[in-house]
């Protein structure tokens, strides 16, 4: 048996389709976490991106940080938190985020540290607010960047967010997991597989909202 | 008017990029600042509106400190041009130049009518208005700087090197539409520029600084090329300043003669009687045709392809002496031909007598800049 033979099967029977087990219901569930664990770090990672871009202050103690929380391994976190506040979605959130934050926050502060400046220039000369400057001169010039930012967060928490079958929750990670467990590698394959779509759903969705978001006059075409 | 008063600026790393200047910068006029690379202009201009803060000394606008009033209320009323155009990527050219009316609070629909109105006004095809600045030359987004700093009709206009960055056919034909610009809308204009050419071009008021910010001198361009005020202004000024001189000196004292001018029916006598080495002949309707010996032409029989070319004409009043001493010195007989807005013969000049005229302009010129030292003094003292 090969791997398509068992993605063969997997996707074939019917009664891996239905229930609080079945593929919607977890496929469901991934999307759940990975679109509340990217929420929760696009709020801490733009923000602080886009001010210390705009300033061009702070740029390595951001740097130092980012490197810091990319060395933490997700797993190894994972446990830690489980360890001190115990079971539930707080302690799948947090080593989501802390994977999630440091793409966002690098590239969100690089592509706007690195805008051209001087139409910046120009619009503080003619008396354009700060405020207006970030996100009407910078922004719109940063975005395809700060969208690859967002993308390659987006994509590691999908992939990562399988870990929340470890502390008992749900989401594609079950049938990796308990597949592993039960020796049931047609489970395995189908679980990756479902987690492998996902990701591609992700850069589909993102390609779709850098055509529609960015300008045409940055994009050049 | 912008009064700058003894103002010093000196950056944080210790550099002494504007060293005490005071400036007097005269309503509706162009004022240029030359000089060095590295002399403070850029520094100059970005305190007038306050991009750089002094470290002493104050700025009056209409007798206002600059200082008084909120900075971003300063910087709407001073259109501000920069080098390289400084155009927002993402909008077209219509929403760039509407930028300003926009965060003024103007609708939309009234903004973009007013940015079309100023494409039209730097001479931008309204074609272009839907167009991205990448899709722009490098002359078409100056243009399109001007136009958005221009778009809230602002008393004062700032430009630092506005044309630095174009080659010099594009450059010449921005230069000359703000000239137009200017005789329609007569803005207080400060320019930045290291071109000495082009400060002598545009500028009303040349003030040429030197390295450490300090003011060399200060004056229209005809006094800059005429009277410079050391070694540094004259040596900044080039080799051909005589010459450049020149333009801003009138050919309409020049003393033509008529003597040496024949009509194609000339008579045989009427040639002869001409003292002069060539004789130029000209069409029935008075228009030039070409120099000739007065040996080789037959009365009569006077053959216009046989003559020598009258090079360029100039027109007395409108030309300066520049042009003159130009046509004379390109002329194959030495005599520059002087026509009317017609292109019909007034007379000719020789090379002598526009030398006989520039000695006196210049003398002239010279008892005039004195006596308005003499009167500087009595203000000062
Ligand atoms: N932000 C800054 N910090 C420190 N020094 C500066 C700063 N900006 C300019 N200078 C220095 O101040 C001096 C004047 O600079 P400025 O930009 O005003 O010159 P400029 O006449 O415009 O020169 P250029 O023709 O090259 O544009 C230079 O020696 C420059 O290095
Ligand atoms: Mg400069």
């Amino acid at each position: 048996m090969n791997i398509f033979d068992f993605a063969h099967a997997f996707f074939g029977d019917s009664a891996n389709w239905q229930g609080y087990d079945g593929i919607p219901q977890r496929f469901l569930e991934h999307l759940q976490y990975s679109l509340l664990a990217l929420a929760v770090a696009a709020a801490i990672g733009l923000p602080v991106g886009l001010l210390t871009g705009h300033t061009g202050r702070g740029g390595n103690a951001l740097a130092f940080i980012a490197n810091a929380a990319r060395a933490l391994p997700s797993f190894g976190l994972l446990v830690l938190v489980v360890l001190l506040i115990g079971f539930g979605l707080l302690p799948v959130m947090i080593p989501l985020v802390v994977l999630a934050v440091p793409p966002i926050l690098v590239t969100t502060y690089e592509a706007v540290r690195t805008v051209d400046p001087s139409p910046v220039d120009a619009a503080r000369g003619m008396g354009m607010p700060e405020s207006r400057i970030l996100f009407q001169v910078e922004v719109p010039v940063a975005l395809p960047l700060i969208l690859s930012g967002l993308r390659s967060a987006a994509i590691q928490i999908v992939s990562t967010a399988t870990i929340a079958a470890y502390v008992s929750l749900g989401g594609l990670g079950r049938y990796i997991i308990d597949g592993l467990y039960q020796r049931d590698y047609e489970k395995v394959v189908g679980g990756a597989t479902l987690v492998a779509f996902l990701a591609l759903v992700t850069l589909v969705l993102f390609w779709a909202a850098g055509r529609f978001t960015v300008s045409p006059g940055v994009r050049r075409r | 008017m912008i009064r700058i008063e003894s103002v010093t600026k000196r950056y944080p790393d210790g550099t002494m990029a504007v060293d005490r200047l005071s400036l007097e910068i005269p309503d509706r006029s162009i004022t240029v600042l030359v000089g060095p690379s590295g002399c403070g202009k850029t520094t100059t201009l970005r305190m007038i509106n306050r991009m750089v803060e002094p470290t002493e000394g104050t700025i009056l606008l209409d007798g206002a400190d600059i200082q008084r009033q909120p900075v971003t209320t300063l910087r709407r009323s001073m259109g501000y041009v920069i080098q390289n155009a400084g155009l927002f990527q993402h909008r077209t050219v219509v929403d760039n130049i509407a930028t300003v009316p926009r965060m003024l609070g103007w609708g939309r629909q009234r903004a973009r009518e007013r940015a079309a109105e100023l494409m039209e006004r730097v001479g931008l095809d309204t074609a272009l208005a839907k167009r991205y600045p990448y899709q722009l030359s490098g002359g078409q987004q100056q243009r399109v700087g001007v136009a958005r700093a221009l778009a809230a009709d602002p008393p004062v206009l700032l430009m630092d090197e506005p044309f630095s960055a174009v080659d010099p056919v594009v450059r010449k034909g921005l230069q000359d539409e703000l000239l137009r610009i200017q005789e329609e809308l007569g803005k207080t204009i400060v320019f930045v520029t290291h071109d000495i050419d082009e400060a002598v071009k545009l500028g009303t008021m040349v003030a040429v600084l030197r390295e450490g910010g300090r003011l060399a001198q200060y004056a229209p361009p005809a006094e800059l090329l005429s009277d410079p005020a050391d070694a540094f202004v004259e040596d900044f000024l080039g080799a051909d300043r005589g010459i450049r001189g020149l333009s801003f000196l009138s050919t309409t004292a020049l003393e033509l003669t008529t003597d040496p001018v024949i009509p194609p029916d000339a008579t045989a006598e009427r040639i002869g009687a001409a003292d002069a080495a060539h004789l130029l002949v000209t069409d029935g309707e008075g228009r030039p045709l070409g120099w000739s010996e007065p040996r080789r032409l037959t009365a009569g029989d006077i053959r216009p392809d046989r003559l020598l070319p009258y090079g360029r004409p100039f027109v007395p009043g409108v030309d300066s002496l520049r042009v003159a001493l130009d046509c004379a010195v390109l002329s194959p007989t030495g005599w520059a031909v002087a026509v009317d807005d017609a292109g019909r013969v007034r007379g000719v000049v020789s090379q002598q007598t526009i030398g006989d005229a520039i000695r006196t302009a210049h003398q002239d010129g010279r008892t005039a800049h004195q006596d308005g030292r003499a009167g500087d003094e009595k203000v000062l003292g």
